[in-house]
């Protein structure tokens, strides 16, 4: 799960560094991720992992860092 | 009104709406002149202060008292309580991220004791109206920086003591890596581009200035425009120019209301059918009020004491502040629109008191104070993801 987050990062987050090198709690807003970048990748993430993400999870807190996220779709997949 | 007025803050700012800023509104808009009747009585009343916390030096009024405060001198001058309003939106925004920097605080001190009044450039020349992207940077030497920007429109630049302006934080930085600047009197220099002469907000007297301003390395706020922006200056821009909207609407609806009441005191035989549209309108200022303050009590909520940084960022609350700028700013046009037929001729006069010109003229440029579509287009992107399912 976290090298696809890291992948569609790579691909949509606008980033300024290297998503596959970054650290699990780096702040992705801080490394230049910007909203309208965290929703593409919002989007990727639906896609490629068949989930929706309800709105109490779209804000910045849940995209702010790759264990975030992880932590998110892990409690929308159920560790599928 | 010359000696000071009794009252809250509100009930004074009320007071000056109706008795001053009402009274010097048709010349201030004939000569395209800042208000300095009513904008002087603000200042000397302690009104400029009026939103800052106690503990900075101000009066502390809530969100809906300063959002009040901008309808009511509205309803007098459009142009002063759109001064009101951007120099509190500046203020406020600056006051909201002081903590922690005990520089800022300083700051927002000096500026409440020696009621200064704050001027806003965002916009810039090659980004438009763009409020995430800068062009000119900061450039630090040391403890002190420097600043050029070419800004497309600075209302009441020339009548205010000080700037708070965005700029990327750093030469080399990305254009939506922006910090915000206080430039205080004395910092700065400003050469007029060229003329403000517009349909409407005359009296904002916004033209185009080319800045260049130097200070201490301390006057670029700590906290990033990323955040300042959605935390703060988003919201209360929204806010408060909603409140000056209302103004103007409540004010088209008030004409309408006298003229009505006019004509059915000629013959008290049941409402004219004037009557009709004037309940529409009234339907339509009730629901455009009740949006604006419901939407100002939630963000005091989420502003008091500690900021609720995980409401304020979130996507839901991000859509729903921008629909309240997009409905308030096409409502305002739309009410003025109605009241004409209302009035009929002495609406469409220059010189009736039921004349609409004026605020019809005004109302259009709530939809250009950054571009309805430019919010339409976050929004769509927005709605990609939301749900509208809590
Ligand atoms: C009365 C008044 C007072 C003002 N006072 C100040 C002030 O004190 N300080 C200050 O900094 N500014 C001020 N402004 C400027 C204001 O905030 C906006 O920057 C300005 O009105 C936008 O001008 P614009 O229409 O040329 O630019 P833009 O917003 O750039 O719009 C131009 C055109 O481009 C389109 N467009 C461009 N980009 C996009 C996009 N991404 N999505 C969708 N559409 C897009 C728009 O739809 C529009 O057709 C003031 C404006 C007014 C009317």
């Amino acid at each position: 799960m976290q090298n696809q987050i890291r992948t569609i990062l790579q691909q949509h987050g606008k980033l300024g560094t290297d998503a596959t090198s970054l650290a699990e709690d780096a702040d992705l807003y801080q490394a230049g991720m910007t909203s309208h970048a965290s929703v593409n990748v919002m989007l990727a993430l639906e896609g490629a992992f068949d989930v929706e993400f309800p709105d109490r999870m779209l804000k910045r807190s849940v995209f702010e860092s790759i264990r975030n996220i992880h932590a998110a779709l892990s409690e929308l997949t159920g560790g599928r | 009104m010359s000696a000071s007025v009794e009252g809250t803050p509100v009930e004074k700012a009320r007071a000056i709406g109706r008795e001053i800023a009402r009274l010097h509104a048709d010349d201030v808009d004939r000569q395209a002149r800042f208000p300095k009747e009513a904008i002087e009585a603000v200042r000397a009343e302690g009104l400029l202060a009026a939103s800052v916390p106690r503990e900075l030096g101000g009066l502390g009024a809530t969100v809906p008292d300063v959002v009040s405060m901008c309808q009511g001198l509205a309803q007098g001058c459009s142009a002063t309580g759109m001064v009101f309003a951007m120099h509190h939106i500046k203020l406020l925004s600056m006051a909201a991220h002081a903590a922690g920097s005990d520089a800022t605080q300083g700051y927002v001190r000096e500026i409440c004791d020696k009621k200064w009044l704050v001027a806003s450039v965002t916009s810039e020349v090659g980004v438009g109206g763009d409020l995430r992207r800068s062009v000119c940077a900061v450039e630090t030497t040391g403890d002190t920086f420097s600043i050029v920007k070419d800004a497309t429109t600075i209302s009441y630049g020339a009548q205010a003591d000080g700037l708070l302006l965005t700029a990327r934080r750093h030469p080399d930085s990305a254009p939506a890596d922006q910090s915000l600047v206080w430039l205080k009197p004395g910092d700065y220099t400003l050469e007029q581009k060229s003329e403000w002469d517009t349909l409407g907000m005359r009296g904002t007297c916004s033209p185009p200035f080319l800045v260049r301003g130097k200070g201490r390395a301390d006057q670029v706020l700590r906290e990033g425009f990323g955040d300042i922006a959605p935390l703060s200056m988003v919201p209360l821009s929204h806010l408060l120019w909603g409140g000056v909207w209302l103004g103007i609407a409540t004010e088209a609806v008030s004409r309408a209301r006298a003229f009505v009441r006019a004509e059915a005191r000629k013959n008290p035989n049941g409402p004219p059918a004037s009557g009709l549209r004037l309940s529409e309108l009234q339907a339509r200022l009730q629901s455009f009020r009740t949006l604006v303050y419901a939407m100002a009590e939630e963000y005091n909520g989420a502003m008091v004491n500690k900021i609720d940084k995980d409401h304020l960022l979130s996507i839901g609350y991000a859509l729903r502040l921008n629909n309240l700028k997009l409905v308030a700013s096409t409502s305002v046009a739309e009410i003025v629109t109605a009241a004409m037929p209302i009035c009929g001729i002495m609406g469409y006069k220059n010189t009736s008191p039921f004349s609409l010109g004026r605020l019809l003229r005004d109302s259009f440029s709530a939809q250009l104070m950054i571009n309805n579509d430019r919010l339409h287009m976050t929004n769509a992107q927005l709605l990609q993801v939301y749900k509208d399912d809590s």
